[in-house]
């Protein structure tokens, strides 16, 4: 088989995740972007990888790539899958622009063994200081938008989604936080640093 | 002129392009309809070269007023290929690589037995006596024509609009007769509205009193204007109001003011007129009726119980779906309905919207995303495939 062709490089959260995921497994990326992951995961992985783009940009480089991405959204695209339908469902930094976080990630953990959800932690330090500092809504780094145009409508901190995920009776596998300097740490249950000192954060979560 | 017996005569003189073969001799085809008809001639084209094994064929599966010649001048009109800008070396469905096989629909009028063929019972054309046929019996056709050239498993089957219908057709019947499957702009089944669509198409042919009670080649008549007017109405369907005005606007016609009268004095209406007009030089106004039809009775669900995803189920096809965001003839939630039946059967499945304004014929036009997006999912299931092509 000759390789793919080359993809954008990985997010650090994307590493992490592709770190989760086991070799020959189905995946299916959920906002999956330029489809880096997936070629990613396809190319050492060995894995079945499809995804799920909302712009006609992304999924023009997927399926250029040669990957199986369906544009469309978490919100209204996921319901039709059958119970099981892969091995790992990836929300990659895309759990924040969905209009029903609940739903999604009910659906996740159903279409899928498990669900890998990464995203930007809004409890970290800076962002609760500069709201304190600047009296200004925070803007988590590299985000281009603003308060009024952002996609990000469901921002929420490690100690949210914990607690949702808790709401929903999903078993937490794994959790991961990545601070400022790329430096990985282990999510405790009940700890609060990670919530403190993690920018971002990646859940290994299934069913009860 | 040219008109459509001269089509007709370029075929009863061995002189279109391309080969014609004899099917159905050993028993006939057996009809959705529960008719039989047969044996009956299919016209096809080919491109490129078969493979030794014979792996790397790709079916073209045309629209309804299209035929089997998608990539050289056509042989009554001396126009290019409906599909110039897909097929041919270098081109998306690379010629230099694949061998495209592309072969005028049951019914038609280009060489395959439609309405306006010699029926051999009576030594007549067919006209009204013709059965109605389905894309089912379309398909199933097209398929003994691949049984006979002797190719287990096509490579692809790509159409756009009817010729995605023939491609959800053949993915749902023949699921291991193909890898991968391309329908772009296409829909699952008719809706209310293409079937209202095509309904006033019907009704000017049968108006025209040249139709004669579909007995116009022995009376030896043709219902030029109602045909006309059939196309008239189909080509603003597969445009988009945006397309219309940025082609036309409100421009006269070679003239500087309106003239108070029914001449056409808008750019739209003389265009409009000019197709009509060439329409009516190529194709035979019984095929446009019988092919009409069959899209209209086209209802994969309803095959299934309604449950459209039976269709598809345990399907080990690649599929590529795409619609175009001004299309209102076949428009994206159509689209969109395959996608999501086909991920209820968790197939493996690529879907794209493109944005345009051209409406339902930009799969034939010059769309750089479409192009991209196609090469790069045929490269993929070559990848993925094993096969080397």
């Amino acid at each position: 088989m000759n390789p793919l062709p080359a993809a954008g490089p990985l997010r650090p959260d994307q590493q992490l995740i592709s770190d989760m995921i086991t070799p020959d497994s189905r995946v299916l990326d959920v906002g999956c972007g330029d489809g880096a992951l997936l070629a990613y995961l396809a190319e050492e992985k060995n894995v079945d990888a499809r995804g799920i783009e909302l712009s006609q940009e992304g999924v023009n480089a997927c399926v250029a790539l040669g990957l199986s991405v369906i544009q469309g959204d978490a919100d209204t695209d996921l319901a039709d899958y059958p119970t099981n339908a892969f091995d790992y469902v990836v929300l990659g930094q895309t759990l924040q622009a969905t209009r029903n976080p609940k739903d999604v990630l009910e659906t996740l953990v159903r279409i899928g063994q498990h669900a890998v959800v990464s995203f930007v932690n809004f409890g970290h330090w800076r962002t609760r200081l500069s709201l304190l500092v600047n009296g200004r809504v925070p803007v988590p780094a590299g985000n281009k938008f603003g308060w009024h145009d952002s996609p990000d409508i469901h921002l929420c901190t490690v100690l949210d989604f914990v607690d949702l995920c808790e709401t929903l009776g999903l078993t937490i596998e794994n959790g991961l936080s990545i601070d400022r300097h790329n430096r990985v740490r282990q999510i405790k249950t009940g700890s609060r640093i990670a919530n403190l000192k993690g920018e971002q954060a990646i859940f290994l979560l299934s069913r009860e | 002129m040219a008109d459509s017996t001269q089509s007709m005569s370029l075929i009863a003189n061995g002189e279109l392009p391309g080969y014609q073969v004899e099917l159905g001799t050993d028993g006939p085809l057996r009809l959705d309809s529960g008719a039989e008809l047969g044996p009956f001639m299919i016209a096809y084209q080919t491109y490129g070269n078969l493979n030794a094994d014979k792996s790397n064929a790709i079916l073209v599966c045309h629209a309804l007023t299209g035929d089997q010649y998608p990539a050289e001048k056509h042989p009554v009109t001396q126009k290019d290929g409906w599909w110039d800008l897909m097929i041919g070396p270098g081109q998306v469905i690379d010629t230099d690589r694949y061998f495209v096989i592309c072969s005028n629909v049951l019914g038609g009028c280009m060489g395959t037995t439609g309405p306006s063929s010699i029926d051999p019972k009576t030594g007549e054309p067919y006209g009204p006596e013709f059965p109605v046929i389905t894309i089912g019996d379309i398909v199933r056709a097209q398929k003994m024509l691949i049984d006979h050239l002797g190719i287990e498993k096509l490579f692809c089957v790509i159409g756009g609009s009817m010729g995605a219908m023939q491609v959800l057709e053949w993915a749902s019947k023949y699921g291991d007769s193909l890898y991968s499957a391309v329908p772009i702009a296409g829909a699952p089944r008719h809706s209310a509205q293409n079937i209202a669509f095509h309904e006033v198409g019907r009704q000017a042919i049968m108006a025209d009193p040249d139709w004669c009670q579909g007995n116009y080649i022995t009376e030896n008549k043709r219902p030029r204007r109602g045909l006309a007017v059939a196309r008239m109405e189909a080509h603003i369907t597969y445009l988009s109001e945006t397309a219309l005005h940025r082609k036309f606007g409100r421009r006269l016609q070679e003239r500087e003011k309106i003239s108070y009268g029914f001449d056409a004095d808008f750019e739209v209406e003389s265009y409009l007129r000019h197709q009509g007009s060439t329409f009516v030089e190529r194709f035979d106004a019984n095929s446009y009726l019988y092919i009409t039809r069959a899209m209209d009775y086209f209802d994969m669900a309803a095959e299934h119980n309604g449950v459209l995803a039976d269709a598809f189920r345990d399907t080990n096809v690649r599929f590529c779906v795409v619609s175009f965001s001004s299309d209102w003839l076949y428009p994206t939630i159509e689209s969109r309905t395959v996608v999501h039946a086909l991920n209820a059967v968790a197939a493996n499945v690529s879907f794209l919207e493109v944005q345009t304004d051209k409406g339902h014929d930009a799969f034939l036009l010059d769309e750089p995303v479409l192009h991209k997006t196609l090469s790069g999912f045929l490269d993929g299931a070559v990848r993925n495939s094993g096969i080397s092509i």
